[in-house]
């Protein structure tokens, strides 16, 4: 501690012990973007190229509006709002989590074996690996999505329900962070199975996209009390427009995003725990 | 044709290795099959004909375009042809030692991989496709092996294009940015994201002339027996396949030969 003063157990002790993986987090990240910043071209066209795939998935959802006229009772700008919540908070996610995917490929070279004797976070370390500015190609696009969404949707907007929204967007983003933490963790067990992963993180994203009272009561029950992926864009929605769940679900799960948030992380940190427990290294 | 049989057979044995990835690209193909199938349903639940599509034509399309992502690799944004690293790394060298063309030496391995995935990836996600949803099957023999060589031609253009992004490491330092603008606009322009049906007609029209609609569009539209198929008929759409892969090929044949006489090998 630089801080000879603090006494210790104190409360600054304590918000140092919170605030130090991000520092950690934030210094790794930082050496990542300016080891990318030496292929700027490469990094722009990077950046572009995932840009004009989230605009090209905007296209496709407003053909299948254009086709459908509403799904779910949904119009076209509420289904954008939908499609922005998702692919904003899966793109933040993944921008700052979505490299525990290759948890996996660091097991396989022994990188992770080096990461465990160094004083940082393990799971800082694999998270902040080969972190790239591009992801942002794909969080601008979706916030403005969002925003011209929510200009053109009738939204009554009151204090409560201004100063909800970004609360439940933080709470869908922590959501996508423990999922891609707990998919990952699978790789502690099964080398190979980082595309198994990608059907909860990815196809996570593609499922809340869209409104989903299309897919179906059972669906709509397991992704709200099972994986809770009903809490990143559908619950937000909702509550925004401030519309009765067209599947008769309580109305109180409108509110539950940020408790939910914080179950999930904690259980995608024990899995980490426990993953890491027993983890036994490749030896050399 | 000896040593690409042995190449094939041992790109094919190689990818049997490799269980655990199999079964778990075929859960992720599957999930993806089934959410895309999903929100179709709702669309043609609200209206059940667009251009010449119902419902179990959009769905047999999802679950072709996942049942053949494993054999073309269109959706894969990083190298997916380990000749773009060994390009990189210099590798490459060895390759053109062999008394073989680079060519033909890459693409019977690739098809080896393909056949294996095809089957042991793509057909069971294919068959979980039959299991959830009204997914169209062949008419018949003579149709089953009509769409299983317009899927081998699929495999081929997706290889050849493949090749081409790998040969333009000689020429450009980091190809990456080439193959993520190549995975990203890939499953846009081929059919994957959604059936080129539903998009505006001009413009589906266009594309489906492209290479990229031959590895998800085409194939599909054979397996349904559509008539918006180039040239009407299933012949015609192979035939374009077959264009396809065959111009591809050469274009990566003379690639080969500019890059040979470009690279400079360092060291002995």
């Amino acid at each position: 501690m630089a801080d000879g003063n603090t006494p210790p157990g104190g409360p600054a002790r304590a918000a140092a012990a919170v605030l130090r993986p991000v520092r950690d987090y934030r210094r790794l990240a930082w050496i990542w973007v300016r080891a990318v910043a030496q292929y700027p071209v490469s990094l722009a066209l990077m950046s572009l190229a995932v840009a004009v795939s989230v605009l090209a998935q905007v296209g496709a959802v407003v053909i299948v509006f254009g086709h459908a006229g509403t799904l779910a009772g949904f119009t076209v700008y509420e289904g954008l709002m939908v499609f922005g919540l998702a692919a904003s908070a899966f793109g933040i996610a993944d921008m700052f989590m979505g490299a525990v995917e290759r948890l996996g490929r660091h097991i396989r070279s022994g990188s992770l074996d080096a990461m465990l004797v160094r004083p940082v976070s393990p799971l800082v370390q694999v998270a902040a690996d080969e972190f790239s500015p591009r992801r942002l190609g794909k969080v601008v696009p979706a916030l403005a999505v969002l925003g011209i969404a929510l200009a053109g949707t009738d939204v009554e907007w009151t204090l409560g329900r201004a100063l909800l929204l970004p609360l439940m967007m933080l709470s869908g983003v922590l959501i996508c962070c423990a999922i891609w933490v707990a998919t990952g963790c699978l790789q502690f067990f099964v080398a190979d199975a980082r595309e198994a992963a990608n059907s909860l993180t990815y196809g996570g994203q593609a499922l809340t996209e869209y409104p989903i009272a299309i897919y179906g009561r059972e669906i709509v029950r397991s992704v709200t009390y099972v994986v809770p992926l009903a809490f990143v864009s559908w619950q937000p929605a909702l509550l925004v427009l401030d519309r009765p769940d067209p599947l008769g679900m309580p109305e109180a799960l409108r509110f539950a995003g940020p408790v939910i948030a914080v179950l999930a992380c904690a259980g995608a940190a024990l899995l980490w725990r426990f993953g890491l427990r027993h983890y036994r290294s490749t030896g050399s | 044709m000896r040593v690409h049989a042995a190449v094939y057979a041992r790109g094919l044995h190689r990818h049997s290795t490799y269980r655990a990835a199999l079964v778990a690209g075929a859960l992720t193909n599957s999930v993806f099959g089934a959410i895309n199938a999903m929100v179709l349903l709702a669309v043609f639940a609200a209206r059940p004909r667009i251009s010449g599509y119902d419902a179990g034509d959009a769905v047999t399309q999802v679950f072709v375009g996942q049942a053949l992502i494993a054999v073309t690799l269109i959706v894969n944004t990083a190298p997916s042809l380990d000749l773009a690293e060994r390009v990189r790394t210099g590798d490459v060298a060895t390759d053109l030692l062999r008394p073989v063309s680079l060519l033909g030496w890459w693409l019977a391995q690739d098809l080896g991989r393909a056949t294996f995935t095809f089957f042991f990836r793509g057909v069971p996600t294919f068959c979980v496709g039959l299991l959830l949803f009204d997914v169209v099957l062949p008419g018949g023999p003579v149709h089953a092996v009509l769409v299983l060589a317009s899927f081998a031609l699929a495999a081929v253009v997706g290889f050849a294009l493949r090749y081409l992004y790998s040969l333009s490491g000689f020429w450009l330092l980091d190809t990456r940015g080439l193959w993520t603008v190549a995975g990203l606009v890939g499953p846009v322009v081929s059919g994957m994201l959604l059936p080129l049906a539903l998009f505006p007609s001009v413009l589906a029209d266009v594309l489906r002339l492209l290479p990229w609609a031959s590895m998800v569009q085409i194939p599909a539209e054979i397996l349904l027996g559509k008539d918006t198929l180039p040239g009407g008929s299933v012949f015609g759409a192979l035939l374009l396949q077959a264009a396809w892969a065959a111009a591809l090929l050469a274009l990566g044949a003379w690639a080969t030969g500019r890059a040979t006489r470009k690279v400079v090998i360092q060291g002995g």
